[in-house]
């Protein structure tokens, strides 16, 4: 029996230093939770400054269905040893964390634990000191930037050769041949011309050019002693709508024919606007319908109601999914860049053509780029690749 | 001096904001500018909505044709906007129903005509009249009859229309939209020249 309690007792001693390393206490005198590792805090990159990284793995215990582990803590201070002030309390999964509140070229320093059920939390593991500073260039932008100043550089030689006077070929475009035979159509029925400068704000580029354009139609109507309508589906557009127009109308010496109220608002809402539109189309009976801007669904019931009340119709836009439908329904379709190049195809002048064929030249650069690319690819060359993503 | 100051403006913001997108510093710059467009959509929106009015109550006055549809256009808008501002507009409000019930409803009608608008146009482009629209008439067929179960099932299986659907999709048709997209990229690029070295106006209304 003394045999069996003395092993017993050796038993116990010898398994008491494990059972002190696995369980063991808070301050408070709580079980303390194994605490998350690999702690890093680091500059944000690419940022304007004013924000730090944190990042940590789980804690061994986090572990999804089965945790004890309810979240994690973050705490900051300007100082190692002390200071420490709580920032942020996140939940169990948890890997990484941004904070913003924070001044540039300042040391912080990090801590951060885990909790649990019933207060109890880990050891903290620290990182630090860490500064914040602001990025002044985008390294993963450079590609864009040097293709951006290889492209401005085309277009600006190839205006100054038009300054000069050279003169310049333009390839022709169906679409914009038509504008005149569209506008010139309107005026002899005695109907007017609709005008859609697509369904978005001022801010979209693709808004922009039918703007530009809508300048240049209006311009000829003015002159045909046509009528334009032009529902616009954005305020800022309408107001902007209507002083192009009325410059038009002003530049072709006819500001008396020039009515404030063709050129109106409907309405923000996407179908709303194309039922009202649908509407004008069908009591108007419009002899020339343009859509040129950023389309989306409602290009095709556009579309299809212009055909049904037998207008002419002539599109542009540079939405590839909305393309498709304006080539089934119109009679004309501007595609992509013909678009951005039609006021400056209408308006004939020098320095305007000169920066189309700056804008074909780099067409011509890309063209190669993607040729090149292709046969060093196919041979097994990365350059192009690397090219592209840095 | 009228013409140059719109112009001065549009310069420095144009190149202002081209420098910040290759500049994370200088990233505020953008978040201003947004701030910025929205104060001016906000007044441009006051001038919207006396459009829509005025528009609508000449209409009613001089009996223009279908005048009857501006009435409950203005009804519309003015009980809107009333119950909106007087009750708000967040879940469980009277303007959050009528939106849901009414709003949502009649957009989505509309939205459904698109299925019809869809028949009839693809029944005129798909006529075989020129080698283009006979080509685009075969590809057409395979790829919708490729993304149908039909194309696997008995002998249609043997002709892996699926497989040559996935193929149109994956090459021909890829091929074409990258294609439009980066010559929208490069006329993005030249009319933005255009409009900040002041050579585009007319979006200004100068000639």
């Amino acid at each position: 029996m003394n045999r069996y309690r003395a092993l017993f007792l050796l038993a116990l001693l010898a398994s008491t230093p494990y059972v002190f390393a696995q369980v063991e206490t808070s301050p408070e005198g709580g079980e303390l939770l194994a605490p998350p590792s690999n702690f890093i805090a680091e500059d944000t990159p690419l940022d304007n400054g004013n924000s730090i990284s944190l990042s940590w793995n789980l804690s061994p215990e986090d572990i999804i269905g089965k945790t004890d582990i309810e979240g994690y803590i973050i705490e900051r201070s300007t100082e190692k040893e002390t200071g420490y002030q709580k920032i942020a309390e996140l939940p169990a999964g948890t890997t990484s964390y941004t904070d913003t509140e924070i001044e540039n070229k300042k040391n912080y320093y990090y801590k951060v634990y885990s909790i649990g059920k019933g207060g109890i939390h880990s050891e903290p593991i620290y990182a630090g000191p860490v500064i914040a500073s602001t990025q002044w260039f985008n390294p993963e932008r450079t590609n864009m930037l040097v293709a951006s100043i290889l492209l401005s550089l085309f277009v600006l030689y190839f205006i100054f050769r038009a300054r000069k006077g050279e003169k310049l070929y333009i390839r022709p475009i169906a679409g914009l041949e038509a504008v005149q035979e569209a506008i010139g159509r309107a005026t002899e029925m005695g109907k007017p011309v609709l005008y859609i400068p697509g369904i978005m704000d001022m801010d979209d580029i693709q808004t922009i050019a039918g703007i530009t354009i809508l300048g240049k139609v209006a311009r000829m109507v003015a002159e045909y002693d046509a009528e334009i309508l032009v529902p616009c589906c954005r305020s800022l557009v309408m107001t902007i709508a209507r002083e192009t127009v009325k410059e038009a109308y002003l530049d072709a010496g006819r500001p008396d024919a020039f009515k404030t109220d063709n050129i109106r608002y409907l309405t923000d809402d996407q179908f709303g606007y194309v039922a009202a539109v649908d509407g004008i189309m069908l009591r108007e009976k419009p002899a020339a319908n343009f859509y040129l801007g950023t389309f989306y669904a409602e290009s095709l019931i556009l579309a299809e109601t212009g055909h049904s009340v037998g207008a002419i119709q002539i599109a542009g836009t540079a939405m590839p999914s909305q393309l498709p439908f304006f080539v089934a329904a119109c009679d004309y379709t501007l595609i992509g860049e013909e678009l951005f190049a039609a006021s400056a195809y209408l308006s004939g002048e020098p320095l305007m053509l000169g920066s189309l064929i700056g804008q074909d030249m780099g067409k011509v650069i890309i063209l190669a780029f993607i040729i090149v690319g292709s046969v060093l690819e196919t041979f097994g060359v990365d350059v192009s690749s690397l090219f592209l993503t840095k | 001096m009228k013409q140059r100051l719109p112009l001065l403006i549009t310069l420095i913001v144009g190149l202002t904001l081209i420098v910040q997108f290759f500049s994370p510093g200088l990233s505020f710059i953008q978040e201003r500018f947004t701030n910025w467009f929205l104060v001016v959509i906000v007044f441009a929106f006051l001038l919207g909505f006396l459009s829509l009015v005025k528009v609508n109550i000449t209409k009613i006055k001089r009996r223009s044709e279908d005048w009857g549809y501006s009435i409950p256009l203005l009804i519309a808008l003015f009980t809107m906007a009333i119950i909106g501002i007087g009750w708000g507009i967040g879940e469980g409000t009277i303007f959050n129903w009528l939106f849901m019930n009414l709003m949502v409803p009649m957009s989505a009608t509309m939205f459904s005509l698109l299925a019809f608008f869809v028949a009839s146009a693809a029944y005129r482009a798909f006529r075989a009249r020129n080698l283009e629209a006979a080509m685009l008439l075969i590809a057409a067929t395979i790829v919708m009859l490729g993304r149908v179960p039909i194309s696997s099932a008995g002998f249609l299986s043997y002709l892996k229309l699926d497989a040559i659907a996935n193929w149109i999709m994956t090459y021909p048709n890829t091929v074409g939209q990258r294609a439009i997209m980066i010559g929208a990229a490069l006329g993005v690029v030249a009319t933005s020249l255009r409009i900040i070295l002041g050579i585009e106006r007319a979006y200004m209304g100068e000639e």
